[in-house]
Parts: C-alpha cells; sequence; structure tokens
C-alpha cells in the first residue's frame, strides 16, 4: 500500500484545512492512503489540528475503519450481515479463512449494500457478488497472479 | 456511419458480477469488428438478478440481454448484438420487462434511464426543472407541497419529512443546514445507493431544493464507506454541477446559494443514527445525542438542520413537478406514496422494486421475487434491516403500511427485505441481532452497550439447552429493559427481531436435549 507516491500526513491535513472538525476524513484519507493510523501519526493530528491525544485517539478507537495496525497486502472483507447469511455467507466465512495466504487480511463487514446478489465480498476495495466457495478460490488465486 | 449506443451500468451490483468485464469485452469487439458503438453507463435498473444487463438502441428502443458475461460478447456480436438480433440472452425491449414495467417509478425514474454522470442527459430528462419551480413557487410553497404529499422519512423513522422542513425554516437562526444521511447500513437494503451511483444529479437537485426550503446554505451528504464507488460517482456529480453553476454561489443566476460538501463515514453502523451521524460530521466519535433538542432545533455544529435520509430527499423533486397531492394520491392509511422494496436474501429475482404502500411481503417475494433463490419454502422474512421484526409465512400477507407493521411489533424501516429458506436456523439470527447490537453500540446507554452482551449469553445458554424456561424469561425482562431504556433505536429495538424468534420460531431455540 506504501510508496514513494503516497500523499503524506501533511498533506493530507492540509487538504482539509487543518480543520479539527474533518478529523474523520482526515482518518479515512489516510487509511485509504497508508492503510492504517499509527501512534505517530495520532501524535502529528493532535498537534496540527489542535486536538487532545485523548480525542484523536478516542475517535481512531472508535470507528472500524480506523485499523491501528499494518494489514496485510491483500485485504478480504465478507459480509456477515443478515442477507448474505441468508445464502451461506457463514458457511463461505469459514471456507475463506481457511483458504487464503498468509499475505491476506480477511475481516468481517456488516453489509455491502449487495444484498440482492449475497454472498458479497470486498478485495481489495472491489465488491463481489454471489461468491460461492468455488468463485472465492478463483478471486484467490487471481490475487496470487497479482507480483 | 451509424454510431450504436450500447448500455452497461456503472453500478456497485452490476459490476460485482462482471459490468466492467462485460464493457471492457464490447469496447475490444466492436473495435475488431469495425462497429461504431457509444458505451453509455447508465444506473442500474434495479433488476439486479438481470444484471449485468446489456442493452443496445435500435430505432430508438432499448433492447436489452440479461446475465451478460464478458465470454458472451463475441457470440453476441455474431448474433448481430448492434441489430437487436436474437440470442439466447435477448429479453426484448427493456421497456416491456414485466419485473420494471408494473412499478410505481417515482423518485427511481430517472434510474437505469440515463447516462448517470451525463449533466447534458439529465437536464434533457427534468433536470432541475424541480428546483427551477420551487423558486417560482417560493419557500413556504415548496414546504406546503412536500406536507402535501405526506411523505415521510425513508431512512426508517417515518417521521413526517413536510413538518421537519417547517420546523427548521421557523427555526432562529442565519445558519442552517441539510445533512443527507447516506449511510445506508441496514443488511438487506440499497436503494439509497442505488439512487447514488444511478441519479446522482437529482439528489443534488433535491438538497437544493430542501436549502432553498429552509433557508440553507450548506449541504451536507454523508456517506458509507463501504460505497466506494458511489463516492465516486457522486464526488464527480457534485464536481460537475459546480463547475456549470448548478452548485455554489447565485446558482443559475437566481441569486440562491448552495453548496455541497461529501463526507464519508468510516464503518460504523450507528452513525445512521442522525445525531450520531452528525456527531461524526463533526469529526468525532459516532456517538449518539440525547433528544431534545431535535436536530431541526440544534443539529450539526448547534444550528437548524434537516436530516433527511437519500431516498426521502430523492422523492421531492417530483412532488415538486407533479404536485403533492399526487403522490399522496398513492400508498394507504398514513402511508402514502411509494416505497422502494429491496428483495434481497435467498431470493430468485432480487432487486429494487419501488412500488406504493399496500402492497404485500408475499406479493413482493412471490410475484416479483420468484421466491427462494434455493427452491425450497420461506420460512422467515426480515423486514426493515437488523432491528427488523422476522416474520413467519403467517404475516407475509399484512399490507406494507408503517401503522400495520408497527401493530404486530415489526417496522418497515428502509424498505430491505431479506428472504431466508426452511435450512436458517433462527435462534442463530436472534443471537446474531443481539451479537450485531454489541458490535455496534455506540456504547452511551447501558441498556444497549451491556444488554446486547447479556442478551447474546442468555441465547447461547438456551440453545445449549440450559435451563431453557428460566433463561426464556430473562431475555423477555432484557428484551424489556432495552426497550424501554435505550437511548436510540440501536438499544430500542434490537429486541424486535429476538421477540420475534421467541414468538415464532421458539422450536429452533429447543433443537438439542434440556439440560
Amino acid at each position: 500500500m506504501t510508496d514513494q507516491t503516497t500523499e503524506s500526513i501533511s498533506n493530507i491535513v492540509q487538504r482539509f484545512d487543518a480543520k479539527p472538525e474533518m478529523l474523520v476524513q482526515i482518518l479515512q484519507a489516510i487509511v485509504q492512503a497508508h492503510g492504517w493510523i499509527s501512534e505517530d501519526t495520532k501524535r502529528q493530528l493532535a498537534s496540527d489540528l489542535n486536538l487532545s491525544r485523548a480525542d484523536v485517539h478516542g475517535v481512531v478507537e472508535y470507528y472500524h475503519d480506523f485499523r491501528t495496525e499494518p494489514p496485510e497486502r491483500h485485504i478480504v472483507k465478507i459480509c456477515q450481515a443478515e442477507a448474505c447469511q441468508a445464502m451461506g455467507s457463514r458457511e463461505l466465512t469459514q471456507h475463506a479463512t481457511a483458504a487464503v495466504a498468509g499475505d491476506t487480511t480477511v475481516e468481517p463487514v456488516y453489509c455491502l449494500g449487495n444484498c440482492a446478489c449475497a454472498p458479497a465480498v470486498m478485495v481489495n476495495g472491489k465488491t463481489i457478488g454471489r461468491v460461492d466457495s468455488s468463485r472465492f478460490d478463483a478471486l484467490v488465486a487471481e490475487l496470487r497472479e497479482i507480483v | 456511419m451509424s454510431v450504436t449506443r450500447v448500455y452497461i451500468p456503472r453500478e456497485t451490483t452490476s459490476i460485482s458480477v462482471g459490468a466492467d468485464e462485460v464493457a471492457l469485452a464490447l469496447a475490444r469487439e466492436a473495435k475488431q469488428s469495425g462497429a461504431a458503438i457509444q458505451l453509455v453507463r447508465n444506473g442500474s435498473w434495479g433488476a439486479c438478478w438481470l444484471e449485468p444487463l446489456v442493452e443496445v438502441e435500435v430505432d430508438g428502443v432499448r433492447i436489452a440481454y440479461s446475465n451478460v458475461e464478458a465470454d458472451d460478447v463475441p457470440g453476441l456480436f455474431a448474433a448481430g448484438l448492434l441489430e437487436g438480433g436474437d440470442h439466447a440472452k435477448r429479453l426484448g425491449p427493456v421497456s416491456e420487462v414485466p419485473y420494471l414495467i408494473s412499478q410505481d417509478r417515482w423518485t427511481f425514474w430517472r434510474c437505469g434511464l440515463t447516462e448517470a454522470l451525463s449533466l447534458d442527459d439529465f437536464l434533457l430528462h427534468q433536470g432541475f426543472k424541480a428546483l427551477q419551480k420551487a423558486w417560482d413557487m417560493g419557500a413556504d410553497a415548496v414546504i406546503d407541497a412536500v406536507t402535501a404529499s405526506g411523505l415521510r422519512g425513508r431512512g426508517g423513522a417515518g417521521f413526517p419529512a413536510g413538518i421537519k422542513w417547517r420546523t427548521v425554516a421557523d427555526a432562529e437562526g442565519e445558519q442552517k443546514y441539510i445533512a443527507c444521511n447516506a449511510d445506508e447500513g441496514d443488511s438487506g437494503t440499497f436503494s439509497d445507493r442505488m439512487l447514488m451511483e444511478g441519479d446522482p444529479f437529482g439528489l443534488l437537485e433535491a438538497l437544493a431544493i430542501a436549502g432553498f426550503a429552509v433557508g440553507a446554505n450548506k449541504g451536507y451528504i454523508y456517506l458509507r464507506s463501504e460505497y466506494p464507488l458511489t463516492n465516486s460517482i457522486l464526488s464527480r456529480a457534485i464536481d460537475t454541477a459546480r463547475d456549470a453553476g448548478w452548485l455554489g454561489a447565485d446558482i443559475q443566476g437566481s441569486g440562491f446559494d448552495f453548496d455541497i460538501e461529501l463526507h464519508l463515514g468510516a464503518g460504523s453502523y450507528v452513525c445512521g443514527e442522525e445525531t450520531a451521524m452528525l456527531e461524526s460530521l463533526e469529526g468525532k466519535k459516532g456517538i449518539v445525542r440525547y433528544k431534545p433538542p431535535l436536530p431541526a432545533h440544534e443539529g450539526l455544529f448547534g444550528k437548524p438542520t434537516v436530516v433527511n435520509n437519500v431516498v426521502t430527499l430523492a422523492s421531492v423533486p417530483n412532488i415538486i413537478n407533479l404536485g403533492g397531492e399526487r403522490y399522496a394520491g398513492m400508498g394507504v392509511n398514513r402511508s402514502k406514496g411509494t416505497l422502494a422494496f429491496q428483495l434481497a436474501g435467498n431470493i430468485k429475482r432480487g432487486g429494487l422494486v419501488e412500488k406504493s404502500f399496500g402492497i404485500s411481503v408475499r406479493e413482493l417475494i412471490e410475484e416479483y421475487g420468484g421466491g427462494t433463490a434455493s427452491g425450497r419454502p420461506v420460512k422467515a422474512v426480515q423486514v426493515g434491516g437488523p432491528l427488523g421484526a422476522y416474520l413467519p409465512e403467517s404475516q407475509l400477507d399484512i399490507p406494507l403500511d408503517y401503522e400495520a407493521f408497527g401493530e404486530i411489533g415489526a417496522m418497515i424501516g428502509h424498505g430491505g427485505i431479506v428472504v431466508f429458506d426452511d435450512t436458517a436456523d433462527m435462534a442463530q439470527q436472534a443471537r446474531f441481532a443481539m451479537e450485531f447490537c454489541a458490535i455496534e453500540s455506540c456504547g452511551k446507554c447501558t441498556p444497549c452497550r451491556i444488554g446486547s452482551t447479556r442478551g447474546v449469553e442468555v441465547i447461547d445458554r438456551m440453545i445449549k439447552g440450559e435451563k431453557r424456561d428460566e433463561n426464556y424469561d430473562l431475555l423477555v425482562e432484557l428484551c424489556d429493559t432495552m426497550e424501554n431504556a435505550s437511548l436510540c433505536a440501536m438499544g430500542g429495538m434490537t429486541p424486535y427481531p429476538v421477540r420475534s424468534v421467541l414468538k415464532h420460531f421458539a422450536d429452533d431455540f429447543a433443537s438439542g436435549p434440556e439440560k
């Protein structure tokens, strides 16, 4: 995720005019660019936005999106909500956890809004519908081809 | 040589089953065969079961081909796709598809029809006509029309939109806001997303009308982060509208200033609750506020704020264009107009069906949905998202009407209808309701924060067969506490699905021996 072209934290803060009320948006932009929020980032945001470290920490901890550890190279989110449950997401999740390689983070998500084509998964930010275990295996195989 | 217009949606569901690959294949095949085509990325008509749905315009008629895969494209070209040629996947004119033509498309009428990101196409299809009419009518008459329409909040609470708008219009203060709730977190719902992806300018127009009516010069759209494609479409639509003078200062020389800021959520379900959403829009934790004060009096940054769901707002332009009475003429009792129902889960023909209130769940899942995807009997239907009751077969004929659903301890919510077949274990579904509440609770009030965790534990004991009667009573008592003492609908309504399972599917708790 992180490479030379990744927008710096300072740039992101400036893009939102260093406004404290934009904290959620700033954190979202950081996660999208860097993948996660480090302790250093929290410290920098508190200072740049004139917030207490506790304020920043609280917001980071509150939202599921704001991961505080670097994720693996690929992120696979599997919907665990009711519409997908009705189409076998519990079984798919079991299968998926065993099927992925070590370079993949598998995590739950509660609704991708693709409920008419369940079960749904999100692979590196792309929503995919009608996923059964064989389709899931094909998706994993595609990930392995990405160098 | 004439250019043939070929439509393929740029919409999450369609893309999730291959629309982008099909678009690439269409472009490639056209190039190879020397055919001149124009790919039009429309929104989805909402017939998700037919996606990817390709349409080819032949002599002004759009001929549909359903469930097209990239591999089908060479064969389709060989069969004369561009002339509407016959093929196993040819459906015929999209204007004759029964699933679509039998709907009451009031709010979603442009979805699928137009090129979503083309402002020209939007303007050709009544775009910004309602805003201009609103300027002529004046703010008061706009609010009167919304009140006369009987439109109620489509996010779930069903509060009359006209009353809310009037309250904000009458509130003291120079600065007022419109906050559009696009945090569509309920499982089984995707109507907000389809509207935003299929008719983004329509939503922008709706916000501007609301702003004009109540005297707000700024609108916010709070969009959930699980919808990255929607984010990109809406962002582009906002930029396009602003560049063309339909947002910003002195819109089209009218003297009316209005701009829109798009904010992303961060994966918190409770931020769909209006006050939690306002907190999040202010950059804070999405923790529910006490009410009063109502957001209409003290909302975003303490200013009077209209908080409306996407579909609520998007229903307004046609109310202005066609009149509130016309909208109120649809529906039943106090449930006026239409709702975009969403058929989801274990359903053969899932998708969005906009119909007048009063239709039954059975009609929707049988006549539109075609029954379960698995072909097995329906066991339960959850209406209204994770806080909605599970209806047994015997309740499927109750008309979809806010009050009629309230009477049976159910709710229509945002119109999501999730079907389960007879293999579903309803005790697990009751457990999940509590588990989900435990995961997503904002933590401010005890009944929700602690009650949900205790709920999971009690249900686990029941499933294991430990002191079933005693635990049953305890669970009922816990549901009473959560329902009566929680601060918002998260804790207050989590008991709905739980109680419905206790009432209608109690056998599922008793699968093992009692210990």
